[in-house]
């Protein structure tokens, strides 16, 4: 029988049981749209993640006091710190770490922050100017924290977005004192705007100088030191660099733990990847269940057809015409499902991120293939034993059958 | 030409042997017209399906133009069916969604032949037997004789060895009856070989010899005298029987 006889006969049938045939396909449409779906909002989770993370600044090293064998992830502002980290360790690291373009200490804080009757707790962060290069986060108005405001112990502030507007509103702030813990703080400039990140609202944050910082809130030791390395090539070398150079000032024991931004991105995206590949089993299931149902029909169909068979037999089908013809009406069956599938999800995954803007959906072409190849081997597979059951019957007892 | 040579065919049913056919012998010349009859449970159906390559022989040869048919394989045999036997049955047996043209096609189908060819051999052998105007009908639309002229056509668009008809008027009524046997008459006349299974002797007489069979043995092969007579065969029990008005 040729192909396009088989094809036509195949779609033939199909069609002479709509309803039950379109009934089969919904399984293989729910499973198939179901992977997709899935495995898109993984995958669109992965390259938000990525895309924020790598949007902090690139090539960053994260410095951070005490030894901890767990990379990645935040540590909470007050650490179980055995060791300090100190200013001077990051004047040292800027000096003499030359595969690092700039090593920036970070002072982190809480504070209650004040203008005219209002007031808002906040985050307070001591740094230096290179602050906004190596974390990407630039002034919008005014100035952000100079060297000389550093040195000086000024108490200045820049405000984010958010701290901005709940004090002010629209009024302008610079020039502006705020009080901050007690103490005056004349405002120098305004933050861009960066919005939640990652869950963390980087517009809710104020910045002040590192030594004004450690004056605040009465420490001399840092949060962490944030150092950018100078190509990615470098990280691995840059590391031991930052390595020898603390722990000679440190006694030559190693009591900080160094993570890279690549650290913290693969520790993420392994565990969305686990996330994907658990999602997409589970839609998975149901694909397989959606083949039981085309195997289902199929038997259903044989039976029905039974005198059909012995008919066709008679003038001459042989087994491998027989299991031919049923095999190609449940891979259409579910080729047919897998392609409504593709469609449906395809567009699920599209409407979802459009009316969900929280949900973000990347839609892959390996998904979409894996998707509909696994349906077509669904077709084959639940396909073979009704049409073997086809093919290996009687034709006399077929052509008997009422 | 085909030849039986002690042909046995044994069931099994439990501890029990059934011997639907006990040692037949018989041949059959090309040309010929022949019937082969006896009451039910004589063995005419086992017979027919060994004939028709649907069913081998326990025991015994059955060649079909020098092919011995008892060693072939399940594939050998459809083959054969597709090629050199055409089968008209009792009760029709035509694809209901397909229209006539299309169920004279089928056997064609499964021997590969061209889409052109395979229409063009459907439209002759639907002439042949006169219904050159029903090629669109579904076999619903049409009577049963004409049905059974389509199974017919069917029967015999790959010119085959031989034509076996099973009953092929057990569900027609007296006049359609016997246009079938008109048609079968002409398709001899024109060379085709017949080998019609039946138990009603009125309709085997029409043949030019007739094979009696009883428990799984013949009991008498007997060529028919003098030339057939046309005209409504009377018999109470094709009349009986279901069929279209």
């Amino acid at each position: 029988m040729d192909l396009r006889e088989a094809f036509g006969l195949a779609l033939e049938m199909l069609a002479a049981n709509r309803v039950r045939s379109a009934l089969t396909m919904l399984g293989v449409v729910i499973g198939v749209a179901a992977i997709i779906l899935l495995v898109s909002l993984g995958e669109g989770a992965t390259a938000y993640i990525t895309r924020e993370l790598t949007g902090l600044g690139t090539n960053l090293l994260i410095i951070t006091p005490g030894k901890t064998q767990t990379s990645g992830g935040f540590h909470p502002p007050v650490a179980g710190t055995v060791r300090k980290l100190t200013y001077e360790d990051a004047v040292a690291l800027r000096r003499r770490a030359s595969l690092l373009t700039d090593a920036v200490p970070v002072v982190l804080g809480t504070g209650k922050i004040r203008y005219q009757g209002v007031s808002r707790d906040t985050s307070v962060i001591g740094v230096t100017p290179e602050f906004q290069r190596v974390r990407n986060l630039y002034v919008e108005i005014g100035q952000f924290v100079s060297e000389e405001d550093v040195e000086g112990r000024r108490r200045v502030v820049v405000l984010g977005r958010t701290v901005k507007r709940e004090l002010f509103g629209e009024e302008n702030p610079l020039g502006q004192f705020v009080t901050l813990a007690d103490s005056r703080y004349r405002v120098i400039g305004i933050m861009e705007r960066k919005g939640v990140s990652l869950g963390f609202d980087i517009d809710d944050l104020v910045f002040i100088p590192v030594k004004s910082a450690q004056d605040l809130f009465d420490t001399d030791r840092l949060f962490e030191i944030l150092a950018s390395v100078r190509s990615p090539d470098e990280i691995d070398r840059a590391i031991q660099q930052v390595k020898d150079i603390l722990m000679r000032r440190h006694g030559n024991r190693e009591d900080f733990t160094l993570t890279s931004q690549g650290a913290i991105l693969s520790a993420f995206t392994t565990i969305l990847k686990i996330l994907t590949a658990v999602l997409g089993g589970i839609a998975g299931i149901s694909l397989l269940v959606g083949g039981i149902g085309i195997m289902n029909i199929m038997l259903v169909s044989v039976r029905e057809r039974t005198r059909e068979i012995g008919i066709r037999k008679a003038v001459g089908a042989r087994r491998r015409d027989i299991l031919g013809q049923f095999l190609l009406e449940s891979v259409m069956l579910s080729c047919l499902g897998g392609g409504l599938g593709i469609i449906v999800g395809v567009g699920g995954a599209k409407g979802l991120s459009i009316f969900f803007t929280y949900l973000p959906t990347r839609v892959s072409l390996w998904a979409v293939l894996m998707a509909f190849g696994f349906s077509a081997a669904v077709g084959v597979f639940f396909g073979v034993y009704p049409a073997r059951r086809a093919a290996l019957l009687d034709p006399i007892q077929a052509l008997r059958y009422e | 030409m085909i030849a039986a040579e002690e042909v046995w065919r044994t069931y099994r049913m439990g501890p029990n042997r059934v011997d639907a056919l006990a040692g037949v012998t018989f041949q059959v010349a090309p040309g010929d017209f022949v019937a082969i009859c006896g009451p039910s449970g004589s063995g005419k159906s086992t017979l027919m399906s060994i004939l028709g390559c649907l069913d081998q022989p326990t025991a015994g040869r059955y060649v079909l133009e020098g092919v011995e048919v008892q060693s072939l394989d399940d594939d050998a045999l459809a083959v054969l069916r597709n090629r050199r036997i055409g089968f008209v049955f009792q009760t029709f047996n035509l694809l209901p969604r397909m229209t006539a043209l299309r169920n004279v096609e089928l056997p064609m189908i499964y021997s590969g032949l061209p889409r052109q060819a395979r229409l063009q051999q459907a439209l002759d052998a639907l002439a042949a037997v006169g219904l050159a105007g029903r090629l669109e009908h579904r076999p619903n639309e049409l009577s049963g004789g004409e049905q059974q002229r389509v199974a017919i056509a069917r029967a015999l668009v790959n010119r085959p060895a031989i034509i076996l008809a099973d009953e092929p008027t057990g569900n027609l009524d007296s006049k359609a009856g016997e246009e079938i046997l008109q048609v079968f008459h002409r398709l001899v006349e024109g060379g085709a070989t017949i080998v019609m299974v039946t138990h009603n002797p009125r309709i085997a007489e029409q043949a030019q010899r007739v094979i009696q069979l009883t428990d799984g043995r013949i009991v008498s092969d007997a060529r028919m005298a003098g030339i057939r007579k046309p005209g409504p065969a009377r018999d109470p029990e094709s009349i009986s029987s279901s069929a279209r008005p």
